[in-house]
């Protein structure tokens, strides 16, 4: 369970909808096109938690989706980072006042990187992921 | 006593040499794929780091699966698909077990890591990976019609050529199937040819053949409880599989050396062959992998078995016809 620099360079990324309206996730597809092709540093989107070590969040959480982050979130084989797209994940956004909200993710999972905007910009998706790598750089450097 | 030290060492060497061309092979298919996709791709060392990666992850067991099988199986696959190289020779080279095994048994050591994989897939008790493990099987059964069809009208071609063991690899390398045809001969290994090309994604599910492993339905099929050191073992098997399959192929269909063109003998002939063997291997992998899963999108359950028992197992049949009447007519029957 150590951080090694191979990580840094072969971040597979799971994509999780927790109740988004859709705009963050267009945005991520977006991301992952061939103008923007993420797949240089190694990124890569996957299917299955299991092989993933990027958990990559939109939407505010609903009551539903609750348990089902806590339980892809389990399912996940560490090291692993949470990543965290679009202002709903942060604060609810349009939806904060909704009796439908289990509340932003951060008081459902551990998140490491915030990614804000309505709906981000891919630029802002992969200086999200930069700064995922980074941290990961610090925490291995600082054990 | 020498003789096993020598077969187990050629073995480890053997093992890493086919890991490393395995994975050097991925990388210049994501290469490739990104460049015709327009796009940059990863660095050639990609799949080297991915490997890397998923040695240092945590190996998750779920708690429905059947620990000793579930752990067991990836190690099956990587030792199966190795041992499938220990029969084949790599250009003049000899295989390291001799004239232990012939082209059937290549053929029945080439649905072992398939094998592996479903009962992996079975023993992660998760419905994604039974899905993907039926599916796997289904297309084991496709795609073995058209693979068998061929080998052993090659195998029968060569003994009505008065070919002494035509299922013996040396014969094959020694003896070029295109050498012994007329013209008719021709255009039936022509079939064959690209029979053979169409099996290599089926046997390695690749797009559009890897329905079980849909990774946007199954969310990675077979695999899908897989993480870590188990997933990281599989995909070496991939690799080596791949050098295994492609290789197969070549030693079948496309058998020539270029030591004699040289006129090299010894140490140097070796080298040159194997060498031009590999160069081989990456184009063959370039022509009937990348571009073939870059054009396409995934076929069907039902598609996979209607293409290759219909489609394929109509053009096999065609080739035995083609075959037969060359051996007719070069008066060989």
């Amino acid at each position: 369970m150590k951080l090694t620099p191979s990580l840094n360079r072969s971040l597979w990324v799971f994509h999780f909808n927790a109740g988004s309206c859709n705009g963050c996730d267009i945005e991520i597809v977006a991301t992952l096109t061939p103008r923007y092709d993420p797949e240089r540093f190694g990124v890569k989107l996957v299917g299955s938690p299991r092989h993933a070590d990027v958990l990559l969040v939109t939407g505010p959480v609903t009551n539903q989706m609750a348990d089902r982050l806590r339980r892809v979130y389990a399912q996940m084989a560490g090291p692993k980072v949470v990543m965290v797209v679009g202002t709903c994940g942060q604060s609810g956004g349009v939806f904060s006042t909704s009796y439908n909200l289990a509340g932003p993710i951060d008081q459902i999972i551990p998140v490491d990187v915030y990614v804000p905007g309505c709906a981000p910009r891919p630029e802002a998706i992969i200086n999200g992921v930069v700064t995922a790598i980074a941290k990961l750089e610090r925490l291995e450097g600082g054990k | 006593m020498n003789i096993i030290l020598s077969a187990v060492g050629g073995t480890v060497v053997l093992a890493i040499l086919a890991i490393f061309v395995g994975l050097f092979l991925a990388g210049i298919d994501r290469r490739i794929v990104a460049h015709m996709q327009a796009r940059m791709g990863p660095p050639l060392s990609q799949p080297f780091t991915d490997v890397k990666k998923l040695f240092a992850k945590q190996s998750i067991v779920p708690a429905n699966a059947i620990p000793w099988l579930f752990n067991l199986m990836p190690v099956v696959a990587l030792a199966s698909s190795i041992a499938v190289l220990l029969y084949l020779p790599f250009g003049s080279l000899a295989p390291i077990l001799g004239d232990a095994g012939d082209m059937i048994l290549v053929l029945y050591l080439l649905i072992v890591p398939s094998l592996a994989l479903v009962i992996g897939g079975f023993a992660s008790g998760s419905p994604y990976a039974t899905v993907g493990a039926q599916r796997e099987m289904v297309s084991m059964i496709a795609y073995e019609l058209p693979l068998a069809v061929s080998v052993i009208i090659i195998a029968w071609r060569l003994m009505v050529a008065n070919v002494a063991n035509p299922f013996s690899f040396t014969t094959l390398m020694e003896t070029s199937v295109w050498d012994v045809v007329g013209p008719l001969g021709i255009v039936g290994l022509l079939i064959l040819l690209i029979l053979f090309a169409w099996i290599t994604p089926g046997e390695l599910s690749k797009v559009p053949f890897d329905t079980p492993e849909a990774e946007t339905e199954l969310a990675g099929g077979i695999l899908v409880e897989y993480s870590g050191r188990n997933l990281g073992v599989f995909s070496l098997a991939q690799a080596v599989k791949t050098v295994a399959m492609i290789a197969f192929g070549v030693i079948i269909l496309l058998p020539w050396n270029l030591s004699p063109v040289f006129g090299l003998t010894g140490a140097g002939a070796a080298a040159v062959d194997l060498v031009f063997f590999f160069v081989k291997v990456v184009i063959v992998s370039i022509f009937s992998v990348t571009v073939v899963r870059t054009m396409m999108a995934r076929f069907r359950i039902t598609q996979v078995v209607k293409v290759y028992w219909f489609i394929f197992g109509g053009l096999g049949i065609a080739a035995i016809i083609l075959l037969m009447l060359d051996a007719f007519l070069m008066g060989g029957l």
